[in-house]
């Protein structure tokens, strides 16, 4: 099976699109000439010609808000906002209007559009450009959020995201453009709302998203090498959440933890662990752990910010401390 | 006033018709919101009522109107069923969003009434994409985006005016400038004043200040907008200076101006401006007039009827279309 990163992944995800449908069109900030922040476009705008690859001002607000007119039209617009630090200035768009739509008009809308952007810290760029904002957007009723952690995600939830109506904000994390992983050449897709195990386990549930998920799956193959063995799952969707992948692995291992690169308080590893407890309390050991990134705003400096990302280590030391496993 | 020559009879009745039905269409939910039967905030169009019957006919099915939280002259401007209308703003199952939706949020997809949005300036990104689809489809389509004095102030209101001039599309962004965003009065919240439509020149959009008192101005200004829209040269701007004689909403005191500023415009009525007009001009009757008046409180009573004897949605209908 052939080797790609999520970039090339995302990548040909999107020219299918293009490339399959008409009705899709893609706008953002320097998705085009400079082809993408993140070099996700590259080549985009010589193959797909400015109408369908269109680079705008820096004006997140009417991306996102022509995105939503242009899909209750009939269009498929995908949006790509640079990182998921702008959004912040069309939030608006995003939670007001975008969400809203279908069941403001009864279900006489449909919101067909997606937003691409870009998610997550360890780049040292420092506090207003490092945060993980998914979770707060899993909050919100209409939207969905996607968290590809591989490649093979990232293509099989695009795929999947094409033929879902509702907005879709998709995030891609920054470190992990560069991931490599199999990816079939015979089509396939990944439903949107189903988490994967990605080792099967019986002693301890590690459950994480987006790069967590790739520290979880670091953790918990350090725990084996101690005898310890963990159950890892990878969300991948935080609306619809697959809850009944998280009770099953729960009620098999009797633990849990969850590890989310978003700061600690207000988090959704509060939401993750609040549903298993509601829905599997009596199956627990104890209760759900949560190792979050540090509640402060992302320092610049290299040392200080690494110390404020969940790690394998810190994974590992809070299931000791936990559990005493 | 100049008779404007391309108006028959049967416009001029229909258009009185159609303020008229507005007029009493929102002293009827004004009277509803005090007997406890509309709730939430409630805004009333009176007083504004020649800018949408002005503008919006001039429209053809396939473009598109989209509009800010005083939209229930817009919608029945836009031929919404006023009996679906009453039942939003009741909360009725029989309503255009079956109660989801409520004052603030009348939608029509089969009219291309697109809303209806409470979120001040949040419908001017979404115009400018409903042209940008009608322009990625090609076609001669337009959107109608109405707005207030309020809105202006808002970053959605630059971005969107920067992004629809700089692609062309094709959009008329009409400013209703009456004055006040709730109670503030535009000379106290915009720094160039009330001649709002100068800021268009700056993004390179034509502009137009009219009277929206006055239908005939209004209609004769869009559709002189909206061929120069369909051209494909881009968006329009038209300003039309207006006055609501009623409060912001039902939740209103109005401590905010003066008696004799209301009464001052409310000589300038709309509707007894153009009724004067066809008297005058001899297009209609006092018998004329009168006919109308009594079947638009006629259609009124039905469509208070209506909406007060709908039923309540089902419980359940609450988890309906939150997704697709």
């Amino acid at each position: 099976m052939p080797e790609i990163i999520i970039r090339e992944a995302i990548a040909q995800g999107l020219r299918e699109a293009l490339d399959e449908d008409d009705r899709v069109f893609m706008l953002g900030e320097d998705i085009g000439a400079y082809d993408g922040a993140y070099a996700v476009t590259r080549g985009f705008l010589k193959q797909y010609g400015p109408d369908r690859i269109r680079d705008t001002p820096i004006s997140e607000s009417v991306i996102v808000g022509a995105a939503v007119g242009a899909a209750l039209a009939g269009m498929r617009p995908i949006v790509e906002i640079m990182t998921i630090n702008f959004t912040l200035l069309a939030i608006d768009q995003i939670v007001n209007h975008a969400a809203k739509l279908r069941y403001m008009s009864n279900g006489q809308f449909t919101v067909p559009m997606m937003m691409r952007t870009v998610t997550g810290g360890g780049g040292q760029l420092a506090a207003t450009h490092s945060q993980s904002f998914e979770g707060w957007y899993a909050s919100v009723p209409g939207l969905k959020v996607l968290t590809p952690s591989t490649p093979y995600d990232a293509l099989g939830l695009l795929r999947a995201s094409r033929k879902d109506l509702n907005p879709i904000v998709f995030a891609e994390h920054s470190m992990l453009y560069g991931t490599r992983g199999e990816v079939p050449e015979e089509y396939f897709e990944v439903p949107i709302g189903k988490a994967v195990v990605r080792r099967p386990g019986k002693d301890v549930t590690i459950i994480g998203y987006s790069r967590m998920a790739h520290i979880a799956e670091e953790a918990g193959n350090r725990l084996a090498e101690k005898g310890v063995d963990a159950e890892v799952i990878d969300l991948r969707s935080l609306r619809p959440l697959d809850t009944e992948t998280l009770f099953e692995s729960v009620k098999k291992t009797n633990r849990a933890v969850v590890v989310e690169e978003a700061w600690k308080f207000g988090g959704f590893s509060g939401e993750i662990a609040s549903a298993i407890q509601e829905e599997a309390f009596d199956y627990l050991d104890g209760p759900v752990a949560r190792v979050n990134g540090l509640d402060v705003p992302a320092p610049y400096n290299g040392t200080l910010e690494a110390a404020t990302i969940p790690t394998a280590q810190r994974v590992l030391d809070t299931i000791e401390e936990k559990f005493g496993i | 006033m100049e008779l404007a020559v391309d108006i028959d009879k049967n416009q001029v009745a229909d258009y009185y018709r159609q303020m008229l039905m507005i007029r009493r269409f929102e002293e009827a939910a004004g009277r509803l919101y005090l007997q406890g039967l509309v709730r939430g905030f409630l805004h009333l169009y009176i007083g504004e009522e020649a800018v949408a019957v002005g503008a919006i006919p001039v429209l053809d099915v396939q473009d598109y109107v989209i509009t800010h939280y005083r939209d229930h002259g817009h919608a029945l401007a836009r031929g919404v069923d006023p009996k679906a209308a009453m039942a939003e703003l009741c909360g009725k199952a029989t309503g255009t969003s079956g109660g989801k939706g409520g004052s603030m949020h009348i939608f029509d997809v089969d009219r291309h009434f697109m809303g209806g949005h409470a979120i001040v300036g949040g419908q001017l990104p979404i115009a400018t994409g409903l042209a940008l689809a009608i322009k990625q489809r090609g076609g001669d389509g337009a959107v109608m985006c109405f707005f207030g004095d309020g809105a202006v102030n808002e970053g959605e209101f630059h971005e969107s005016l920067n992004l629809a001039s700089l692609w062309k599309l094709p959009v008329i962004f009409f400013l209703e400038n009456n004055l006040y965003g709730m109670g503030s009065h535009v000379d106290k919240t915009h720094a160039a004043g009330r001649d709002i439509y100068v800021s268009a020149e700056y993004y390179k959009i034509p502009a137009v200040q009219i009277d929206g008192m006055d239908l005939l101005a209004v209609r004769e200004a869009t559709a002189e907008a909206l061929k120069k829209v369909r051209s494909g040269s881009g968006p329009v701007f038209l300003e039309a200076m207006t006055y609501r004689f009623r409060g912001h909403s039902m939740a209103d005191p109005v401590a905010y101006r003066e008696t004799s500023e209301v009464e001052a415009w409310r000589v300038n009525d709309p509707i007894e401006r153009f009724k004067s007009f066809s008297l005058a001009e001899g297009l209609m009757s006092e018998d004329e007039l009168a006919q109308i008046d009594r079947e638009v409180i006629e259609t009124i009573e039905e469509v208070v009827e209506f909406a007060k004897n709908s039923p309540e949605p089902e419980l359940d209908s609450l988890w309906d279309n939150v997704y697709a």
